[in-house]
């Protein structure tokens, strides 16, 4: 066995070619840790961006009239906001992030399958979100159709912004679906001999789903904003009805990629917290096998919900029927999902961490939004909140209460793998304190702006909103606050933060198995075989790990 | 996309570190076939918005969705036995005959540029451009990008025929830019087929 | 004496269901309702929102006292239980959850059909428009082809209207009185059939008083039949994003007794009709 040729011996540094100090992280680095982090911090920056943004839309619905911003600059503010949160920051973060720096560990390899094209998606990602943000300077501004830049109005909005924004888009479609194709080969073919699928941490089959959402439904974007694109530029008429087109397929192909992007978005959030919990709670993850499946069940439905984001689009009745039973259907996988992990908290013995803190607030956040989902699944219940800020708040609810959460709550359980530093807790609880109020004063009251007739996507609005519209803006402050105190706890505790050891949370999963923060292969011997990554309360656990060191922890697996 | 492991880029070269990563199997024409499928959905998006396009939004007077066959069906055969002649060429190298390999290839991409002169030549008799209606601009972005990736693929073929110069560069073993682009050409040949059942023979 | 888990359990489990109906019937988050339609969907958001209480508040209850009864005491390292899975607890919250969206689907198909969204489109489509033959004769049929609409349509006395959404307005055109008008003023007790075009780009018509909404998309006309019950004031908003002013475009629903309807008619009426 390779192993046994290995373990005994410390090998000798082996020369390198790449810039080794902090220098590598601004270097087009093959190490997928250093890519990961990246990612990450790349990812932050860009939240930063789209933070300023939302405080921007805030500021304006803080008074009924417009204000602030002139209306075109708004309409161009919330394009950026959606499409820089989307796609510059949770996407990166949650698949390319978390998923280049732990999925190596997690199949016992010792990088990502093709580490070059790993770097090349992610040197995709800086220029193109540049792009996209220096649109605003060119004449005519960024893009102001939305997000969803559905046609006519964006053959009708200045075309530079437009075409821009579907330039730095497919660009990082491309680097997404690079990325996906990465993750497959990774967790399909690169895993080590011994370690079969069901052995794999639940992250994994989670980016594996993901991934496969990756490649199947992102090229079918990329080629609606090739037609749109050349609406604009060549003048077809695909989406133009003025010449015989039809706008409503660009909604169905848009919303084909951008339904599953939700489970793209969301996915790798539940696999993230699929490793946190266990460990905080120092008991396996419940229901493992069920996991799986429902992971697999959501990618499969995922694939055809669409057309309920179309309910008001004029569609016939049948589909609207389909959607709907699709839709809700999500819940079924979903809610078990969500019941396993309250079964995993259920007699643990909860560490009450900042990252099982914030897991515990997402997971309650989530069964909020979902709800509201499965509200908004009923075409008749659509009919009235469609398009408002009812949405608003429901898909915030989503993508902040659940991903950001989940974000931050890796953040708080890997940061002392990253670095080999602990976070300052008191402040970490601080930080979630401040996120939990100011996120919930912020989206729950748009809930009811949304029922009582206040559309999405305004400038102005009816005087009688005032007051929850207020409120709302308050929400948004402090969220803005929160990110102070983790500001000052994530560049403060890398330089002065305690020393954490290999393994401060004395978790099994495989990452942990080695230094911390690790060496550039990840393991200085031959990668550990771990068969149970959530083997958390068996007698006779193999491992003492009160006091073994990361280094020495390869050596004691079969 | 390649799969060097991590060694490669670290410069280590020992015995140890084979043996370590030795196990690790070539997942590159895994890799490419993914992307193909990634590929093949961009196709089903345009394919999908042309079938919705003809079943709900009619085409204004005097168009019409026929179109000549002629010059279509030459190329399709064209495109099909240019699979075929790589097909052979994989033979050919399997049996280490480099020449006759070489030859095949040279046929092949030979064919996928006549092809390409055939749609050229296509476009120029139409009777409608990019933009007179819904079909046309269908008709000219589905062969357009098919085109481009018939291109591409040609271009891709003549590197490997010219790379296939060095004695030792594809060996039986050891051809995965020959093996990547024969699977490449393939997709694109099947796609051809779905495409030109869908637009001229609908 | 201790009182057993299992009671608890189950008194707190109906406390919990009595509040969520509690919260559902009394606690008042819909604007006013003023068509006919509107108790309809009031009647369905009481029941999601009487599940959704329960589900939420049952759910964060659990975790929050999951994390102050099992936290971990100070100087304790030692694991939980290692329990990996319960296969009947699995199979029931997967069953429960399905069987509760199968419920709430077929409730909401039923709510659906009632608020007239089965309707053929197709079915009436000559009903209205025979009236209108005179005035739009020469259009090709495909102009007044309908791509979708929500509302019950169709019963006889119908009163047709046609909007037109353009860049940051709402125009009314009333075809049998030749009346065009910047506001929509409907009666009580009338069944109102708006044919919905766009010039520009897309619109969505919204009453939220009425519960009801239509996407007008250029290219493809869209109806949206009402019958509106209390009079009132109401506003109309545009709800799909449709150009800088989008959040400007709004206009009012006036809905009058019959009798002042019939008279508003005549103020507003061109002289030239007979």
């Amino acid at each position: 066995m390779t192993a046994s040729l290995t373990q005994t011996r410390e090998p000798s540094p082996a020369p390198s070619l790449q810039p080794t100090g902090w220098l590598r992280y601004l270097s087009f680095s093959l190490d997928h840790k250093v890519i990961g982090l990246q990612y990450i911090v790349c990812g932050f920056l860009f939240y930063f961006v789209g933070g300023a943004l939302a405080g921007v839309i805030r500021t304006e619905l803080a008074t009924p009239i417009s204000d602030f911003v002139s209306r075109e600059v708004y309409n161009q503010v919330l394009t950026l906001h959606g499409t820089v949160m989307i796609f510059l920051w949770i996407v990166p973060v949650v698949n390319g992030g978390f998923g280049n720096y732990l999925i190596p560990f997690y199949v016992g390899a010792r990088d990502m399958a093709f580490p070059r094209l790993n770097a090349v998606a992610f040197w995709m990602i800086p220029p193109s979100g540049l792009l996209l943000i220096s649109s605003y300077f060119v004449h005519g501004g960024a893009a102001q159709s939305g997000w969803t830049a559905y046609p006519p109005l964006s053959l009708t909005t200045p075309a530079t912004g437009q075409i821009l924004w579907i330039l730095s888009v497919l660009l990082l479609g491309g680097s997404s679906i690079f990325g996906g194709i990465n993750f497959i080969a990774t967790i399909v073919k690169f895993r080590q001999p011994g370690l079969k699928l069901m052995m794999l941490p639940m992250y994994c089959w989670a980016m594996l789903g993901t991934s496969i959402l990756v490649v199947l439904a992102t090229p079918v974007l990329a080629g609606t904003l090739i037609l749109l694109s050349l609406d604009i530029v060549a003048h077809t008429g695909f989406f133009n009805p003025g010449l015989g087109g039809n706008v409503v397929v660009y909604q169905h192909l848009f919303w084909f990629y951008s339904h599953p992007a939700v489970y793209i978005m969301v996915l790798p959030a539940f696999g993230l917290v699929s490793e946190i919990l266990p460990v905080h709670a120092r008991k396996p993850l419940f229901g493992y096998v069920t996991m799986v499946y429902s992971i697999m069940a959501i990618v499969i439905l995922g694939l055809i919900v669409w057309a309920h984001h179309m309910f008001t689009s004029g569609t016939p009745p049948w589909m609207r029927l389909f959607f709907t039973i699709a839709t809700a259907f999500i819940a079924v996988p979903t809610g078990i999902k969500f019941f396993n992990w309250i079964a995993t908290l259920w007699q643990g013995r909860l560490a009450l961490t900042t990252a099982m803190l914030f897991s515990c607030a997402f997971i309650i956040q989530f069964v909020f939004g979902g709800i509201t989902g499965v509200a908004l699944a009923q075409v008749p219940f659509d009919v009235h909140v469609h398009d408002t800020y009812f949405v608003v708040g429901h898909f915030h609810y989503i993508v902040y209460g659940g991903t950001v959460f989940v974000i931050f709550a890796s953040i708080y359980h890997w940061y002392p793998k990253f670095t080999g530093r602990l976070l300052n807790e008191p402040l970490g609880q601080l930080h979630l304190l401040l996120t939990v109020i100011g996120f919930n004063l912020c989206f729950a009251p748009q809930h009811w702006l949304g029922l009582n007739g206040m559309p999405r996507r305004v400038a102005e609005y009816d005087p009688s909103f005032t007051v929850v519209n207020q409120i709302s803006s308050v929400g948004a402050l402090m969220m803005a606050i929160s990110t102070l105190p983790f500001l000052i706890n994530v560049i403060g505790s890398a330089f002065r933060g305690p020393r954490a050891g290999d393994n401060p949370w004395r978790a099994l999963t495989p990452e942990w198995l080695t230094t911390s923060p690790p060496p550039v292969e990840n393991w200085r011997g031959a990668p550990p075989l771990v068969k149970e990554p959530y083997g958390y309360g068996h007698s006779g656990n193999p491992i003492d790990l009160q006091t073994a060191r990361g280094r020495d922890l390869w050596t004691s697996q079969p | 996309m390649t799969t060097a492991p991590i060694t490669a880029s670290e410069g280590s070269t020992t015995a140890e570190s084979h043996l370590e990563h030795g196990h690790h199997p070539d997942l590159r024409m895994f890799g490419l076939a993914t992307f193909l499928v990634a590929d093949g959905m961009t196709f089903a998006g345009f394919f999908a918005a042309y079938l919705t396009f003809r079943a709900v939004n009619p085409l204004p007077a005097g168009a019409t969705y026929e179109l000549e066959l002629l010059m279509p069906t030459i190329n399709t055969a064209l495109l099909v036995v240019s699979s075929f002649t790589f097909h052979r060429a994989s033979k050919e190298l399997m049996a280490s005959r480099m020449g006759a390999c070489r030859g095949w290839l040279l046929i092949s991409a030979l064919l996928g540029i006549a092809f390409l002169g055939g749609q050229m030549l296509e476009y120029f008799t139409l009777p409608f451009g990019l933009t007179d209606n819904l079909f046309a601009s269908t008709f000219y972005a589905l062969t357009g990008f098919h085109g481009l990736h018939v291109t591409l693929g040609a271009l891709m073929i003549l590197i490997v025929w010219w790379q296939a110069r060095q004695p030792g560069r594809f060996t039986p073993q050891e051809h995965f830019g020959i093996a990547a682009v024969e699977l490449y050409w393939h997709f694109v040949d099947v796609i051809w087929l779905v495409l030109f059942a869908l637009l001229y023979l609908l | 004496m201790r009182i057993p888990p299992a009671i608890i359990t189950l008194v707190l489990g109906m406390m919990l269901v009595l509040f969520g109906l509690w919260v559902a019937n009394d606690v008042s988050l819909l604007p006013e309702s003023a068509s006919l339609n509107a108790p309809v969907y009031d009647e369905l958001f009481k029941v999601l929102l009487a599940i959704g209480t329960v589900l939420l508040l049952g759910i964060t209850g659990i975790v929050i006292y999951s994390l102050v009864r099992f936290r971990r005491r100070q100087g304790d390292s030692l694991d939980g239980e290692p329990i990996e899975g319960n296969l009947a607890l699995e199979l029931f919250w997967t069953a429960v959850p399905a069987v509760v969206v199968l419920f709430i689907g077929i409730y909401s198909y039923d709510i659906y059909d009632r608020m007239g969204g089965m309707q053929s489109l197709s079915m009436h489509d000559h009903a209205p428009r025979e009236q209108l033959a005179s005035v739009r004769h020469a259009e090709p049929s495909d102009q007044d082809r309908l791509w979708g609409g929500i509302g019950i349509r169709g019963s006889a006395d119908v009163l047709p209207v046609e909007v037109t959404a353009l860049q940051f307005a709402f125009i009314f055109h009333y075809p049998e009185q030749n009346i065009t008008s910047g506001e929509l003023h409907v009666p009580t007790g009338r069944p109102v059939e708006l044919r919905l075009r766009a010039n520009d780009v897309i619109h969505a018509f919204w009453v939220p008083q009425f519960r009801l909404k239509q996407d007008v998309i250029p290219g493809q006309q869209t109806v949206l039949s009402f019958t509106a019950r209390k009079p009132g004031d109401y506003p109309i908003v545009c709800a799909e994003l449709c150009g800088p002013y989008h959040g400007g475009m709004r206009s009012h629903v006036v809905v009058h007794n019959p009798d002042d309807f019939s008279s508003w008619l005549e103020k507003t009426a061109p002289p030239t009709l007979s």
